[in-house]
């Protein structure tokens, strides 16, 4: 028996998905909405949704890692994402994408370690007259050189300390 | 007193919100109570416009002025000069053409050609967060039309056999007979797939961001025609506009009893739920779908049984495209002769395509079933930027199939593009001057396909790891004139041995690639080919 603590987030989580106790269809929005909560999906987390929905703990995390859009890390205050697209691809989004990772010191989906930021990358952002591409929250970047692109995460941290 | 006299149509979609939409509606509102004008002019939000990579488009009426490109800096001179002077602002001002509606005649959409316009009639014209407005717009007559004139379950399916609408998501499999399909029970079920994703394929969430009563109406009638009273609308997560505004238009639809039980006192009843996607492209396959729905990992199902037998939870399932349910009200409003007054005689109708890459005008046109693909690109999309070459089109997304300059007056519709061993697919052209290389395109398709590949059946999962394999081989200029067979060899067996349509398609573009591209593939395969300095490729395709 899975018992969620009492903060707002987890009773938030326990609100929702008991509305839909061992409703095995509604599996993908209770996943949905508690990485709306989090940010990401914790154990705790689908091993609750499993026991309300009836549905094996294996079964839960067989769905969380077929779709894209769930994650089990938790994520960084900004999202980078590098645009891999082709046109990206030619004006050399992969520089962009390798000198990021390594000043941060994170691999492709990692998060830095104050949690400020996590990398992904994604495969057309539409703006493929502005390659090479990266995404920082809705913020879009492009023309970027590594360097460039290192600057502008940079003001991020910066803009915080002002 | 409020009495307006002047409307601003802001066109909003994930496009223009990029383009920073939402600051420049703010601005307008805010620039117009500023200099009093909140009373007299109206802002109102719509779905696209048409045309993308325009940036933030507006339109003005009466006057018929569009503006595309416009920014937060451009708000105060057009509001002084336009909206209080009466003087339209040249240096931001793009032609509109007078477009052929259906209903009425009305200056809309900033196309090169009139467009006939069935399914987007109101995409651009209302506003999507107002019933109201759809209602004027024609919305919902044709269910009106079916409980006043008595029509039957029947006659609403005969009538859709007759018009001869043929499925939009891609394999063209006539409607009405895929409706005459489900089985009898007590308890069926019918889903709109709006999973879109398809690489380059955006039409569905412009046809929900731009009208989403339409589909809600098309709904109930495709409902009521099999006996289904309850529907799910399935749609991609990344679809978050679209998700607010059906969700939006549900809630509306159920505050007037045009959704829920005994709609309008008519004894039809019909539910309406929302089913999010989570990321898969592979849901887009209508089996898949339903798993998903059902709450599992979206593998597709081995067919027979069909969804029509054995569908959602088991009971009959009729699943339909976001653009086919949309031409529905239309064809029961004007009868099944009126709407193959459109079209060919095999393929009735219109089809709504997103052409996009170099092209003067990219975005969104709805024109005949049968229109040369010359037509599409040079009438409609205004030809190939920059004055450029046109090199070839890759026609129906990643699993489309190229096509070079001598298939240029190829008719459009699901029976000529067979001829070419092509597909319509999902409406997705993606031009290509003579700049763009075939050989990097494929490349970023079978990548793709590999990352897609839902891993169930084997010939799909090591199939588009081999193909990959094999293709960056080849890009790199290391592969062999036997790697080009290989790649065909490869996908042949998938076609003949997957599960489903993501394996049996990688074989559409390589073929025609290879058929129509050889020269370019057999020069990166000779031995002597070296890495082009970057500029050559500044503005490569959009696809991937």
């Amino acid at each position: 028996m899975v018992k969620l603590p009492d903060t707002p987030e987890h009773n938030r989580v326990k609100e929702f998905v008991s509305q839909f106790r061992g409703d095995k269809g509604s599996l993908i929005k209770a996943l949905h909405f508690s990485q709306g909560v989090f940010g990401y999906l914790p154990p705790e987390i689908i091993e609750y949704i499993a026991q309300e929905l009836e549905i094996p703990a294996s079964h839960v995390y067989g769905v969380v890692s077929f779709y894209n859009f769930f994650r089990t890390e938790p994520m960084g205050e900004y999202e980078i994402r590098v645009c891999l697209g082709t046109a990206c691809h030619v004006k050399g989004s992969k520089e962009v994408l390798e000198t990021l990772c390594r000043k941060l010191g994170i691999k492709i989906g990692g998060t830095t370690k104050d949690g400020k930021f996590t990398v992904s990358t994604v495969r057309c952002v539409g703006a493929c007259p502005l390659a090479p591409v990266m995404v920082i929250g809705k913020e879009v970047y492009g023309r970027l050189s590594p360097q460039k692109a290192w600057n502008i995460v940079r003001g991020y941290y910066e803009e915080e300390r002002t | 007193m409020r009495h307006i006299r002047c409307h601003v149509l802001i066109g909003v979609d994930a496009n223009s919100l990029l383009a920073g939409a939402k600051a420049v509606e703010q601005a307008l509102i805010k620039e117009l109570a500023d200099k009093g004008l909140a009373d007299e002019v109206q802002v109102i939000e719509t779905g696209s416009l048409g045309p993308i990579g325009q940036g933030v488009i507006l339109v003005v009426y009466p006057d018929a002025v569009a503006y595309a490109n416009v920014t937060v800096d451009d708000v105060p001179e057009i509001v002084t000069e336009h909206l209080l002077k009466g003087r339209p602002v040249k240096r931001l001002q793009v032609p509109l053409a007078p477009e052929e509606r259906v209903v009425e005649i009305k200056p809309t959409g900033l196309v090169k050609k009139p467009q006939p316009r069935v399914v987007l009639q109101n995409c651009g014209v209302i506003d999507p967060e107002s019933l109201e407005e759809a209602i004027a717009a024609g919305d919902y007559q044709a269910l009106v039309k079916v409980i006043e004139e008595g029509m039957s379950p029947k006659d609403v399916m005969e009538e859709v056999t007759k018009s001869g609408l043929r499925g939009r998501g891609g394999a063209g499999f006539p409607t009405g007979k895929k409706w005459s399909f489900t089985a009898p029970g007590p308890q069926k079920y019918l889903i709109c797939n709006a999973d879109e994703g398809e690489p380059g394929t955006f039409k569905d969430r412009l046809i929900l961001e731009g009208d989403p009563h339409r589909l809600i109406e098309s709904m109930i009638l495709a409902g009521y025609a099999i006996g289904a009273t309850k529907g799910y609308i399935y749609i991609r997560g990344e679809y978050t506009l679209s998700i607010a505004r059906i969700s939006k238009a549900i809630e509306q639809a159920y505050r007037e009893n045009l959704l829920g039980d005994n709609i309008l006192d008519s004894g039809i009843t019909f539910h309406l739920e929302i089913k999010k996607g989570a990321g898969a492209y592979v849901c887009g396959e209508e089996t898949a779908l339903i798993e998903s729905i059902e709450g599992k990992r979206g593998q597709p199902r081995l067919k027979p049984p069909f969804p029509a037998v054995q569908g959602l939870w088991g009971k009959p399932t009729v699943v339909n495209n976001v653009e086919t349910l949309s031409n529905i009200p239309p064809i029961i409003l004007n009868g099944a002769d009126w709407y193959r007054s459109f079209g060919t005689p095999t393929c009735p109708g219109t089809k709504v395509y997103t052409i996009l890459g170099h092209i003067e005008t990219p975005g969104l046109i709805e024109v005949e079933m049968g229109t040369t693909l010359r037509d599409i690109i040079f009438e409609y999309g205004g030809g190939i930027r920059k004055g450029k070459k046109f090199k070839g089109a890759l026609v129906g997304g990643a699993a489309g199939a190229f096509l070079n300059e001598s298939q240029l007056d190829v008719q459009m519709d699901y029976d000529s593009l067979k001829e070419y061993a092509a597909v319509l697919g999902s409406g997705a052209i993606l031009v290509m001057d003579e700049e763009t290389s075939v050989v990097s395109l494929l490349h970023s398709i079978l990548s793709f396909f590999e990352h897609e590949s839902c891993g169930q059946c084997t010939p799909c999962r090591m199939g588009t790891r081999s193909l990959l394999t094999i293709m960056e081989r080849i890009v790199r200029g290391q592969g062999t004139e036997k790697d080009l067979d290989l790649l065909l060899q490869v996908s042949e067996n998938m076609q003949v041995s997957s599960l489903c349509p993501l394996g049996q398609s990688p074989i559409l573009p390589i073929k025609s690639a290879l058929d129509y591209f050889r020269d370019e593939f057999l020069e990166r395969v000779s031995g002597k080919w070296t890495e082009p300095p970057l500029q050559a490729h500044e503005e490569a395709s959009q696809v991937g």
